[in-house]
Parts: C-alpha cells; sequence; structure tokens
C-alpha cells in the first residue's frame, strides 16, 4: 500500500482515486450515455438502413452515402450536394465577414476609457445571450418589410449578427492585452505601417483570430435556425436536412450519415483555414 | 500617438452594434404599435402584452421554459460541480486527465446540431429500455444537463485553481472530518463560482433552441419553440411583444451574471 500526503491527509492513493470516481461518476455517465456513446453508435449508424415503418435495420450499407450524393430512384440530382456546398459557401463567408468586422471593432472597443468598454461590451453581450429564435425573428420582419425574405442576402445579414459575438469576445481578449511597445519599437525604427501591423500588431492577434474562426465556423456550418427562418426552401443548409431527418422524415440512418458529412467538411473546412493561415504569415 | 486609433472604426462600431441591435429594435417596436400589419405607426399600446396574459398556450410555454431551466440548471450544477472538484482535487494519471478534459470541451465545440442529434439516437435506444424516454420534458432536462455539465465544471474549476491548497490543508490539520470539511471550507470558497455557474447554465438553456427543438413535445413546448413554429403562421403582434419581454429578461440576466463574477473577483 502506497500511503501518499494530498491536502494535509494521509491517503493511499487507491482510496484517493476511488473517492474521485466517485464524485465523477455522475457527470461521467450521463455525458457519455447521452452524447459520446451515441455520436460513436451514428458512425454506425451511418452504414444502416431504414425499414419501411421508420426503424432501424443493422444491414451493412452505404446507400446513405450514395443517396446524399444525389442517387435516387428517380436518378441522380445535385441537390443534396448543392445543400453542402452552399453550408461551406455561407460558412466561409460568414466567418470571413465575422472577422473583418470583429477585427477592427476589438481595437475600438479596447481604445476607450474602462466604463465606456464595460458598457460595449454589455451591449455586445446582451444580444448574444438573447435567445437565436427572437433576434432572427426581428430580421425576418424587417427583411419582410423590405422584400429581401426569403432570401441569399437576409440569411447572410443573420448569420454574420448572430455569429459576431464569438469572433469578437476571443478578438478582444487578445487585443486588450496586446504588448503596445513593441508596436512603438517597431515604429521607432522606421517601420511602414503595414509592417507594424504585419510584424508587430497581426502575430500577437493571432491565438484570438484562432480562436475567433473556430467559434464562427463550427455554429454556422451546423446552423438551422437563421436558414430555416430567413432562407426558405430554396436557400436550405445543411443542419435543416439533418433536422429533417431526424425530425419529420425519422430517418436515422440517412440523418446520421449527412451528420458524419457535417462532421468530415467541418473539420476540412477548419484544416484549410489553419493551412491558409499558417501560408499567409509564411 | 500609437494607440490613436482611425475614425472609420468608430463608424464600423457603429454599424455593428445597430446591426446586433436593430432586430431587437424592430420587434420592440412593433410590440407598443396598434397597428397590426405593417410599420406605421398608428399609436401607442400594451394592448398585446395584456392579451399575452390570456393566452393559456403562451402561458404554458413560458411554465415549461422555466421548469426546463430550473430543474436541468439545479441538476447540472450538482453534477458539474463534483465533476470540477474531481478533475481539479486529485492525482489522476494523465491519461484520465485527458479524457476528463475531453468531456467537458466536448459540448463546448460540437455544433449545437450534431449534439441534439446524438441526444435523439440515445433516447431512440433508451426508448426501448422505458417508454419514459419518448419525447417530452424528461428528455428536453436531460439533454439540456448533458451540454450544462461541462459550462458548470469549466467555471467551478476556474474558481477551483485560484484557491490553492492551503486552507484545505489547514482545515485538516485542525482534525476537520471530510464531510466538515467539504461543508465548512471547500464550499463556501467555491460558492462565488458554482453561482456563477449556475447562472451561465441557466442562461445557456434559456438561450437553447436546437436541443429542446429535437427532444420536445407539443406540452412541453418552450417559448423559443412556441415562436418559431407560430412564424410558419405568419408574425402577429403578440409575438412581438413576448419577444421583446424575453429580450428584458435576457438584459437581466445578463446584468446579474455581471454582477456575480464582478463580486467574484473581489
Amino acid at each position: 500500500m502506497k500511503l501518499l500526503i494530498w491536502y494535509g491527509r494521509l491517503v493511499t492513493r487507491r482510496r484517493l482515486l476511488g473517492e474521485g470516481a466517485l464524485l465523477a461518476l455522475g457527470s461521467v455517465l450521463w455525458v457519455t450515455l447521452l452524447v459520446v456513446l451515441p455520436l460513436l453508435v451514428m458512425v454506425a449508424l451511418a452504414f444502416a438502413s431504414r425499414s419501411e415503418i421508420g426503424e432501424v435495420e443493422w444491414k451493412f450499407t452505404f446507400e446513405n452515402f450514395r443517396r446524399l450524393a444525389g442517387y435516387g430512384i428517380l436518378g441522380w440530382s445535385a441537390d443534396y450536394l448543392l445543400i453542402l456546398a452552399r453550408s461551406v459557401w455561407v460558412a466561409f463567408v460568414t466567418t470571413a465577414l465575422c472577422l473583418a468586422l470583429s477585427y477592427p471593432l476589438a481595437f475600438f472597443i479596447a481604445g476607450r476609457s474602462r466604463l465606456t468598454r464595460a458598457v460595449l461590451l454589455g451591449l455586445v453581450i446582451v444580444p448574444f445571450c438573447t435567445n437565436l429564435v427572437v433576434r432572427t425573428l426581428g430580421w425576418r420582419v424587417l427583411f419582410e418589410r423590405a422584400g429581401l425574405y426569403p432570401g441569399p442576402f437576409a440569411v447572410f445579414v443573420g448569420m454574420v449578427t448572430s455569429e459576431l459575438p464569438f469572433a469578437l469576445l476571443p478578438l478582444y481578449a487578445v487585443v486588450e492585452r496586446l504588448d503596445w511597445s513593441l508596436v512603438e519599437a517597431a515604429q521607432d525604427l522606421y517601420a511602414s505601417r503595414s509592417r507594424v501591423f504585419l510584424h508587430a500588431i497581426l502575430p500577437q492577434t493571432l491565438p484570438g483570430l484562432a480562436a475567433a474562426i473556430i467559434l464562427t465556423f463550427i455554429p454556422t456550418m451546423g446552423a438551422f435556425v437563421v436558414p430555416g427562418l430567413l432562407g426558405g426552401e430554396k436557400y436550405w443548409l445543411v443542419g435543416n436536412l439533418i433536422q429533417q431527418q431526424f425530425g419529420e422524415s425519422r430517418d436515422l440512418p440517412f440523418g446520421a450519415a449527412i451528420c458524419l458529412a457535417l462532421l468530415l467538411l467541418t473539420l476540412a473546412g477548419l484544416f484549410l483555414v489553419r493551412r491558409k493561415g499558417a501560408d499567409a504569415l509564411a | 500617438m500609437t494607440r490613436r486609433l482611425h475614425p472609420l472604426l468608430a463608424v464600423l462600431a457603429i454599424v455593428a452594434l445597430a446591426a446586433l441591435y436593430a432586430p431587437l429594435a424592430a420587434v420592440a417596436y412593433l410590440s407598443v404599435n396598434v397597428n397590426r400589419q405593417g410599420f406605421a405607426w398608428r399609436g401607442f399600446t400594451l394592448n398585446w402584452y395584456a392579451r399575452l396574459l390570456g393566452d393559456s398556450a403562451i402561458l404554458e410555454a413560458a411554465l415549461n421554459t422555466l421548469v426546463l431551466a430550473v430543474v436541468s440548471t439545479a441538476v447540472a450544477t450538482v453534477l458539474g460541480t463534483l465533476l470540477a472538484i474531481a478533475m481539479a482535487r486529485f492525482p489522476w494519471p494523465r491519461g484520465v486527465r485527458r479524457a476528463f478534459d475531453l468531456l467537458v470541451y466536448l459540448p463546448v465545440v460540437t455544433p449545437d446540431i450534431l449534439f441534439a442529434a446524438a441526444l435523439v439516437v440515445a433516447f431512440q435506444f433508451l426508448r426501448g429500455v422505458s417508454p419514459a424516454f419518448r419525447p417530452g420534458l424528461l428528455n428536453m432536462v436531460l439533454g439540456h444537463v448533458s451540454f450544462q455539465i461541462a459550462f458548470v465544471a469549466l467555471v467551478v474549476g476556474g474558481r477551483l485553481a485560484t484557491l490553492g491548497r492551503s486552507l484545505e490543508e489547514a482545515a485538516r490539520d485542525l482534525y476537520a472530518t471530510p464531510w466538515y470539511l467539504f461543508r465548512r471550507v471547500t464550499l463556501p470558497l467555491l460558492a462565488p463560482g458554482i453561482a456563477a455557474g449556475a447562472m451561465l447554465a441557466f442562461t445557456l438553456s434559456l438561450d437553447d433552441f436546437v436541443i429542446s427543438f429535437f427532444t420536445y413535445s407539443v406540452e412541453s413546448r418552450t417559448l423559443p419553440i412556441l415562436i418559431y413554429a407560430s412564424l410558419r403562421q405568419g408574425v402577429s403582434p403578440e409575438i412581438h411583444a413576448l419577444s421583446t419581454l424575453i429580450v428584458l429578461a435576457t438584459v437581466c440576466l445578463v446584468v446579474a451574471l455581471e454582477a456575480l463574477t464582478r463580486f467574484r473577483k473581489e
């Protein structure tokens, strides 16, 4: 028996870990049973089929992926592939616009006095914490009036405004702690404005940028409230497709296949952004 | 002079803030306008708010939203706090530590739609065990707790990390029993963190639409689901009034949360 002193207490390692395991047990079981295992099951489900009455049949098949690629009973159609491609496009554009807006905005907020900073941040956080359905309803009312509902423009505006705080908050966190002495040093050495930005400011904000990209790109890829309420039937995104399979259609295997596609596309997108970002800096 | 910012920045900031508030302002405006259709101003009224009180579907949805948020927050706060203590206060081998981290960050980075889909799959199989797992309030609570746990654990864990071990060691040296130590030392020290974690979990539950939408039944509709469903039939001023009330409630919550975290830092 190996004894150790832990927080002023003499115990055996085994006993200590036993107690720890007991404390964690509830949460671990809960999340494993309801989320981790089902996510793993979904990988298998994507290769299963659905019986006439909507039950899952554990018969190995690539049918779901064939269907996603557009091969159906009525021949080939590009509908599903178009939705997937559109989702990636919308996510990229939204992420880019969010970064372009929130990067200068972070500097603007960080450059204010303490009180103004708190007020401005509060102003950003309130819509961020407001239910997305409520915020999107407001855009729907406005765009309906302007004759822009339903349509891509409405979707982009809805997406960018709903994700903006996700990009702004991590960027603000790094801009607020920016070391301005480096900027001064660069200026003292007669660096041009663009070189000051590229070599003294940008590298310092990279961790915030990376977080901003991840936090914006992942939710936009899976978005379904905004396209559902602002895009209409003709501007569906992959989120709407997934919702349809798990909701009205009750086609879990096909839904799981789309989820898998969404996951792979999200990871591929993030990987691409990372590569591109690394290239741009080099 | 290095920090001088371009005047364009101010314009951009105003545009961005305006874009964040335009939809909320539009809904608030319509909620007090006599005009039932369109934007033209026909006079101020609180009639639409009064009508909310007479609408049993809306009252029921409000009750569901509140019950769901309170129950799931209570469960998640207990579980998440215990998880945070378990993660921070025991000499886990590296592999276990990684597994814990994965468990905590999974709900934070998974898109809600995948999370919701996973829950649907889980309930599909659990229904084979017991019919209690049909769509409804129970499933919604189970679903909300499963993402709230992680956020509570992160907030409480942050507080735990700042505490250090000296106070607990001192209590041990003075012969405190484990229970006394927990009740009289650890818990009071953690209280602000637990409160902040609970508030965050509560806000997240109210903020959620996707997970509820995948697990609800008609009797257990929450306010966001009701609003989403009613939009299919076109927007009504009652919905605007309801939405404005939700925004006001959110403002109160954010201010309370802010006050709480400030208290924690002091």
